[in-house]
């Protein structure tokens, strides 16, 4: 094997090991070679990154051209592609009830996921974190739904809420509470509500996981001062832990917003988007347009409204919540205040 | 991650409390109160609770479910265990989805490491910018892309129905996380050993192959096992493309409980035993599981 040393028009080429050592490491301490095109570089770096490149541009960025393409054209799935049509495709997106429908559903689900998973998931987190017995089986428990495949958590929750046979109407009975006749999924009014329920049992494992992780981070001397200080244990919570939380959970939601954005498996299992379109996504719209109808131009307009819905939500995230952790010192709006704050690394 | 500085909350909005008012309220803290052990007994019960009617109801009759859907087996049945396991069915799906999570991880993993060495520790370029198209190929979830897709591997590569025909998207759909994660993870190995194995007139390819691959395991450990669980718990790709003897559990599982609706015990069994490789599987890389994804997290 010949050595980086002999590479033609590197600036190393005729000196010592040790010497060629000391320059490169000049070099990337300038953080850029000088000097010509360094030709053995270029070629290492192309034979390195070209399986990922070559996979991604065949899977993700190919199909993803096409999606934009067909969104103009109509198209069946046969014959070529010659009904040019415009922005129709998108026009008849964006006014179909259905896909308004999936939209607000999907807007709901991402809204609601945060605001049930986050305050149970923070209240699990400060249970998991404190030294009780059996904290490790706990650990493992909690996160066992979110291991298991949508589908089939999605498949033993549709027998759980069978109408009247299932298990969940049988205890409400026998609590003589009432269950809705169509039973909780067949119910429009109810529906998306239980969808919910079922998605926030799945996820809470990875809500709590990432704020368990995130409390570690947070020093004990904190809250041991404050506890000589006299603070109660909720104190302590409310004013130390959680603001110190604050990058964890926000690094949270944003994964939390775009699995639900992009949201399909469950949904399919529990509901395939009805009753009465009441549980659609934008996720089920287009897989029932390009699946059961062909109407790949529709489904394709679909899609690439997914992606700018979900890229718009994403970069908005990120300008105005998520570019609070990565500036650092930003000239603060909220007056700084005159007592020196601890200022602690979190997750 | 930097720390944000926390301004606001953490000044309390009313004066601190008096010493008198707080004086015993210290918590042993090696002695929570009961209460605690009640909420995480309910959180225990509401977490297992599905899983548990599964597999207890694999063990009982439908007559006995349909009686009551909340009983104990009574008795014990092992008929719709035996008649899965008994049935090719079910060790067809395993096989496809073991082969199939088998091929996307070792695509991911290998295509993964080599892409994220260049990144992580050459100097060059561009480099910053190749590092986008992976950050980028995060914002494309494979929902966007699967209507193409399906008419793509079906009909222009002809992988419509095989095992590469969802391993390969797949492993495209985890490689940027792969490299978002693998590149710190890289770039963490000392400087130091590098330039020793220069000393000692190794090339950079040599080091990758020698000195590297062996350091970054766990790396690669934790992102084979998050491409790995990915697959295996695929559904909407694996809906479009496999039909038949090629399904794998997940698709298996949803057209068997829709198949014999009916018959509510045997959909119980079935879907308990798919449940058992992705328990075991965690159970035994629970670690990068959950370590991957608090990296994933920490960015």
């Amino acid at each position: 094997m010949t050595t980086a040393d002999s590479a033609p028009g590197a600036p190393s080429a005729q000196v010592p090991p040790l010497e060629a050592a000391l320059n490169a490491r000049a070099a990337s301490r300038r953080g850029r070679r000088r000097g010509g095109v360094d030709v053995r570089t270029a070629l290492e770096v192309t034979l390195f990154v070209a399986p990922a490149l070559v996979l991604m541009a065949v899977f993700i960025v190919w199909p993803v051209l096409r999606a934009v393409q067909w969104s103009f054209f109509r198209w069946k799935g046969y014959g070529p592609l010659e009904d040019f049509v415009g922005l129709r495709n998108y026009v008849s997106v964006l006014t179909s009830e259905v896909f308004q429908g999936a939209v607000l559903h999907n807007l709901i689900i991402v809204v609601a996921s945060i605001a049930i998973q986050l305050p149970l998931g923070l209240l699990i987190a400060l249970l998991l974190n404190r030294r009780i017995r059996g904290r490790a089986a706990l650990r493992t428990i909690i996160f066992v739904p979110y291991v298991l495949a949508e589908v089939i958590a999605g498949v033993v929750w549709v027998q759980l809420l069978q109408p009247q046979y299932g298990i969940i109407d049988q205890w409400l009975g026998a609590l003589g509470l009432p269950s809705p006749e169509q039973g909780w999924l067949g119910t429009p009014d109810l529906a998306l509500s239980t969808v919910i329920v079922v998605l926030s049992w799945k996820y809470l494992g990875m809500a709590v996981i990432l704020l368990l992780a995130g409390m570690q981070g947070v020093p004990d001397e904190l809250s041991e001062a404050a506890q000589i200080d006299g603070a109660s244990y909720w104190r302590t919570q409310w004013h130390i832990t959680f603001p110190l939380l604050g990058p964890t959970m926000r690094t949270w939601a944003f994964l939390s917003m775009i699995g639900s954005l992009q949201l399909f498996d469950m949904v399919w299992i529990l509901t395939k988007g009805g009753p009465a379109n009441a549980t659609t996504t934008m996720a089920t719209f287009l897989l029932t347009e390009g699946q059961r109808r062909s109407n790949y131009g529709i489904a394709s307009a679909a899609s690439v409204v997914l992606f700018v819905v979900a890229l718009v939500l994403a970069l908005l995230y990120q300008r105005f919540i998520l570019s609070r952790d990565n500036t650092v010192d930003r000239p603060a709006k909220t007056p700084r205040p005159r007592r020196s704050t601890p200022k602690a690394v979190t997750a | 991650m930097s720390a944000a500085a926390p301004t606001r909350d953490l000044t309390p909005r009313r004066p601190a409390p008096d010493a008198a008012e707080a004086t015993p309220r210290r918590r042993a803290i090696g002695r929570p109160s009961p209460w605690v052990y009640v909420l995480a007994a309910i959180v225990v019960f509401f977490t297992l609770l599905p899983v548990l009617v599964g597999v207890i109801g694999g063990f009982r009759t439908n007559a006995q479910l349909a009686e009551n859907p909340a009983g104990w087996p009574d008795p014990w049945v092992f008929d719709n265990y035996l008649n899965v396991l008994q049935g090719s069915q079910f060790w067809r799906y395993t096989l496809n989805s073991v082969a199939i999570a088998t091929m996307s991880t070792v695509l991911v993993v290998v295509c993964g490491i080599m892409a994220a060495y260049p990144l992580a520790r050459y100097q060059f370029r561009g480099r910053e910018g190749l590092f986008t198209i992976f950050v980028m190929g995060l914002l494309f979830p494979a929902t966007v892309a699967v209507i193409p897709l399906f008419i793509i591997t079906t009909r222009e590569l002809h992988l419509g129905n095989t095992w590469a025909g969802i391993a390969l998207p797949q492993a495209a759909f985890a490689l940027p996380l792969t490299v978002v994660i693998l590149r710190p993870f890289l770039q963490a190995i000392p400087k130091e050993l590098e330039e020793a194995a220069m000393l000692d007139g190794t090339g950079r390819i040599g080091f990758f192959w020698r000195i590297l691959l062996p350091l970054s395991r766990p790396g690669m450990v934790t992102v084979g096992v998050l491409a790995f669980v990915g697959s295996w718990n695929a559904y909407l790709l694996p809906l479009l493309l496999l039909q038949g003897d090629m399904r794998t559990l997940p698709l298996g599982v949803a057209d068997f409980s829709s198949e014999h609706a009916s018959d509510t015990a045997g959909v119980f069994a079935f879907t308990t035993l798919s449940m058992i490789p992705a328990l075991i599987f965690f159970l035994t890389a629970q670690k990068q599981i959950v370590g991957g994804l608090q990296g994933a997290v920490k960015g």
